[in-house]
C-alpha cells in the first residue's frame, strides 16, 4: 500500500536540513569525479584505437595487443568503481538513516 | 538483434561462399527437446504468476517482491539479447578486435544505470520511468511525451529482435520465418498478458542462468582445444585463418569495422564509433525495460545490491565473448557457416551455435540453439511489458483519466490489451520487414533512450530550475533528432535499390546518431528550460522529489498486491 502522504512541509523540513545537504554534498563529491572519470576512460578506448592504431596494436604480452588489454582494463575499471560505489553508498546509507532520524514528521 | 547484422554483411564481403548454402536446416531433436522443457517451465510459472497477478503493483512491479540477486540476472537477462550473444560472437569472429569494442560498451553502461538512475527511480516512482518527471512538472505533458518515447523504443528495439529471431529459427529449427515469428509472438504474448512482470522476470532469470551456462561451456570448450592455454589461444587468434580456410591474420588487429581495415572503407569509421560508443554507454541508462526492472525489488538499496549482481553477470559474459568470438574464426571453416537468405554471405549471426556443433556434437548444438530461442523470447516479453506498461499507467491512467482509477483493475486490463496491440503490431512488422535489415531500428533504441530519455531524467532529478517546458522540448528534440539522423543515414539511405529502406545518397555520414542527437537532447531541455519563465511549483517541488530521490522516504513499498 501506498504510505500515508508526507506533508510539503515535511519534505521542505528535510530539504532544508544542514544534514540532507550534507548527504548531496558527499554524494556529489564521489558521482561526480567518478562519473567524469569513467567517461574519459571509456571514451579514451574508441579515441586511441580510432586515431593511434599503430600505438595499440603493438604487442605487449605474447601476441595480446595494448589494444585488448586497454579493452579488458575496462572491464576491470567498471567493476572497480561499482565496488566503490557501494563502500560509498553504505555511508550514505547511514547518513539518511540520521537524516531521517533527526527530522520526524511533526 | 542488430546494429550487427549490417556490420556483418560489411565484414563478410570477403567470405567464402560455401557450398552448403541456405537449405533450411533439418529440425534439431535435442533443440526442440531443450526448447519445449523450458516453454513448458516457464509455462508452469506463468500459470502460478498469473494467480498472483491481481492489482497494478503485482501485475506492473512483480509486488515489488523480486531478490536483489534474482533482479541482478533478470536485468543481465534483458540486457544479455540475442544480439550479444549471437550477434557479437559473430562480429568478433568475422572482424576480431572491433567486435569485442562492444562488449565493453555493454557493461561501462551500467556505471551509468549505477550511478544515476537506479536508486532515484527506485525511490522516487511506481512503475515507469514518466513517474520520476510527474512528480514536478506538469504530468499530461510529460507523460505523454515520455510513454510514447518509451513506446517507441521498447517497439522498434521488440521489431528488430523478431526480425533476427525469425531468421535464427528458421535456421536453427527449420522452422520458416513467419510461423517462427507468430510462435514467438503468442509465447511472448501469454507471459505477458497472463504472468505480467513476475512471469517475465523469472522467464529472464532462467534464461540468463541457461545463457551463462552455454557461454562458460563454450568458452571452455574453445579453451580445451588450446590445452587449456591463453598464451597458445591468443597466439591462435593472432594468426586466425577459419580452420586454414582463408589466409591468416591477426584478429586482435584494430579496425576492420571502423579503421583502416573496414570493408568496404569508411571514411567516418572513428567517428561512428565514438557516436556508437556515446549511445551504448549513455543509451542503456535510458532503455525502458531496463529502466522498469528497478521498480520489481523491494527498495533503492535492492535495486543497487541487483545493478551489482547483473555487472558481475554481464562482465563475465562479454569477457567470455572472447573466447567463443575469437575462438569461432581460429575453429570454425568458412564452410562450415551458413549463408545468410538474404545477403548470401556468410551469416555471422550463426558461428556460436556452429562453433557448438563442431565442438560438442548435435546435443550440444541443440542446448545453444534453445538456449539462443529462450534468449529472444524472454527479451522480446521484456520490450513488451515496459511499452504495455507505458501506455496503460502514463497514458491511459495519468493523461487520459488524470490519475484516477475509474474501476479497480482498469490499468492492469488496459495493459494486457495494449500488450496484444503491440504484440500485433510488432508481429506484424517484423513480417513486413524480414527482407529488411533492422539493424537501425536497434541504433535508434538506443539513441532515442540516450538522447530523448537520459537528459530528462538527470535535470530531473539534479536540476531545480528544470520546468515542463524543458522536459518536453528534452524528449521530443531527442526523439526526433534520433530518428532523422536515422533516416538520413547510411543505414537508410543507399544509392543500391533495395539494399536499404531508401534508395539515395545519405546526407549524414554516421550510422549511429549519438554524437549528433544526445548534446541535442540535452541542449533542448536545457534552453526549454531557461527560455521560459521559471515555474514556481516545480521548484517548490524539487525539495519533496529530491529529498525522496536521495532518502527512499514514501517510496513504494512492497506490502501490497500479492
Amino acid at each position: 500500500m501506498t504510505p500515508p502522504p508526507t506533508p510539503q512541509s515535511h519534505w521542505d523540513q528535510i530539504g532544508h536540513s544542514a544534514e540532507f545537504a550534507a548527504v548531496l554534498r558527499a554524494k556529489r563529491r564521489f558521482l561526480i569525479p567518478a562519473t567524469i572519470f569513467f567517461l574519459v576512460y571509456y571514451l579514451a578506448l574508441p579515441v586511441l584505437v580510432g586515431w593511434f592504431p599503430e600505438v595499440m596494436n603493438r604487442p605487449v604480452i605474447g601476441k595480446v595487443n595494448g589494444a585488448y588489454l586497454f579493452a579488458l582494463s575496462q572491464f576491470l575499471m567498471a567493476w572497480i568503481l561499482a565496488g566503490m560505489y557501494v563502500v560509498v553508498a553504505a555511508r550514505w546509507d547511514k547518513m539518511t538513516a540520521a537524516v531521517l532520524k533527526n527530522n520526524p514528521k511533526l | 538483434m542488430s546494429p550487427f547484422l549490417s556490420l556483418l554483411a560489411q565484414a563478410a564481403t570477403t567470405a567464402v561462399p560455401a557450398a552448403a548454402a541456405s537449405e533450411p536446416a533439418k529440425t534439431n531433436t535435442t533443440a526442440l527437446v531443450m526448447f519445449t522443457a523450458f516453454v513448458a517451465l516457464t509455462l508452469v510459472i506463468t500459470y502460478f504468476s498469473a494467480r498472483k497477478a491481481t492489482g497494478s503493483a503485482a501485475y506492473f512491479a512483480a509486488g515489488r517482491s523480486i531478490k536483489g540477486w534474482q533482479n541482478g540476472l533478470a536485468v543481465a537477462g534483458d540486457y544479455m539479447s540475442a544480439a550479444s550473444f549471437l550477434g557479437i560472437s559473430g562480429m568478433i569472429c568475422m572482424s576480431g578486435y572491433d567486435g569485442f569494442m562492444y562488449s565493453v560498451g555493454f557493461l561501462v553502461a551500467y556505471l551509468t544505470v549505477l550511478f544515476v538512475v537506479a536508486e532515484p527511480l527506485r525511490n522516487a516512482g511506481k512503475y515507469t520511468m514518466a513517474d520520476l518527471l510527474a512528480y514536478r512538472l506538469s504530468p499530461r505533458p510529460v507523460r505523454a511525451m515520455a510513454s510514447l518515447s518509451t513506446i517507441t523504443v521498447s517497439t522498434f528495439y521488440m521489431i528488430a529482435q523478431m526480425v533476427g529471431a525469425g531468421g535464427i529459427i528458421k535456421i536453427l529449427l527449420g522452422v520458416p520465418f513467419t510461423p517462427a515469428v507468430i510462435g514467438v509472438g503468442v509465447l511472448m504474448l501469454v507471459y505477458v498478458v497472463f504472468g505480467g512482470m513476475l512471469a517475465t522476470t523469472w522467464v529472464q532469470i532462467i534464461k540468463a542462468v541457461l545463457l551463462m551456462c552455454g557461454a562458460f561451456a563454450l568458452s571452455w570448450l574453445v579453451l580445451g582445444k588450446y590445452d587449456y592455454s591463453l598464451t597458445k589461444f591468443f597466439d591462435a587468434v593472432s594468426v586466425a585463418d577459419y580452420g586454414g580456410s582463408k589466409p591468416a591474420v591477426n584478429l586482435l588487429e584494430t579496425g576492420r569495422l571502423y579503421g583502416k581495415l573496414a570493408v568496404p572503407a569508411n571514411d567516418w569509421g572513428r567517428w561512428d564509433f565514438i557516436s556508437l560508443a556515446l549511445g551504448l554507454v549513455l543509451g542503456t541508462a535510458g532503455l525502458p525495460h531496463i529502466l522498469v526492472r528497478f521498480y520489481t525489488v523491494p527498495d533503492a538499496k535492492t535495486a543497487r545490491v541487483s545493478v551489482i549482481w547483473a555487472m558481475a553477470i554481464i562482465g563475465v559474459f562479454y569477457i567470455l565473448t572472447t573466447f567463443f568470438g575469437f575462438g569461432a574464426a581460429t575453429l570454425l571453416k568458412m564452410s562450415d557457416i551458413p549463408l545468410n537468405d538474404i545477403t548470401h554471405k556468410a551469416d555471422g549471426n550463426m558461428v556460436a551455435p556452429i562453433l557448438a556443433k563442431v565442438l560438442g556434437g548435435e546435443m550440444f548444438f541443440g542446448f545453444i540453439s534453445a538456449v539462443a530461442f529462450a534468449t529472444i523470447l524472454a527479451v522480446v516479453a521484456g520490450l513488451t511489458m515496459s511499452a504495455s506498461t507505458s501506455f496503460a499507467h502514463d497514458f491511459f491512467s495519468n493523461v487520459i483519466h488524470h490519475g484516477k482509477e475509474n474501476r479497480p483493475g482498469e490499468e492492469v486490463k488496459v495493459a494486457r490489451i495494449t500488450a496484444f496491440v503491440v504484440g500485433a503490431i510488432s508481429i506484424f512488422l517484423a513480417i513486413q520487414l524480414q527482407s529488411l535489415n533492422p539493424a537501425f531500428l536497434v541504433g535508434l533504441a538506443f539513441a532515442v533512450a540516450a538522447s530523448a530519455n537520459l537528459p530528462v531524467i538527470i535535470f530531473s532529478i539534479f536540476w531545480k530550475r528544470f520546468n515542463t517546458t524543458g522536459a518536453v522540448a528534452g524528449l521530443s528534440v531527442g526523439l526526433a533528432s534520433s530518428i532523422i539522423l536515422i533516416l538520413i543515414s547510411p543505414s537508410v539511405m543507399d544509392p543500391v535499390p533495395g539494399k536499404t529502406l531508401i534508395t539515395g545518397d545519405f546526407i549524414f555520414p554516421l550510422k549511429n546518431p549519438g554524437i549528433v542527437s544526445i548534446p541535442l537532447g540535452f541542449l533542448a531541455a536545457w534552453l526549454g528550460t531557461l527560455l521560459t519563465p521559471r515555474d514556481p511549483s516545480a521548484e517548490e517541488k524539487f525539495n519533496e522529489l529530491s529529498v525522496r530521490a536521495h532518502t527512499g522516504l514514501g517510496a513504494e513499498t512492497s506490502g501490497s498486491g500479492h
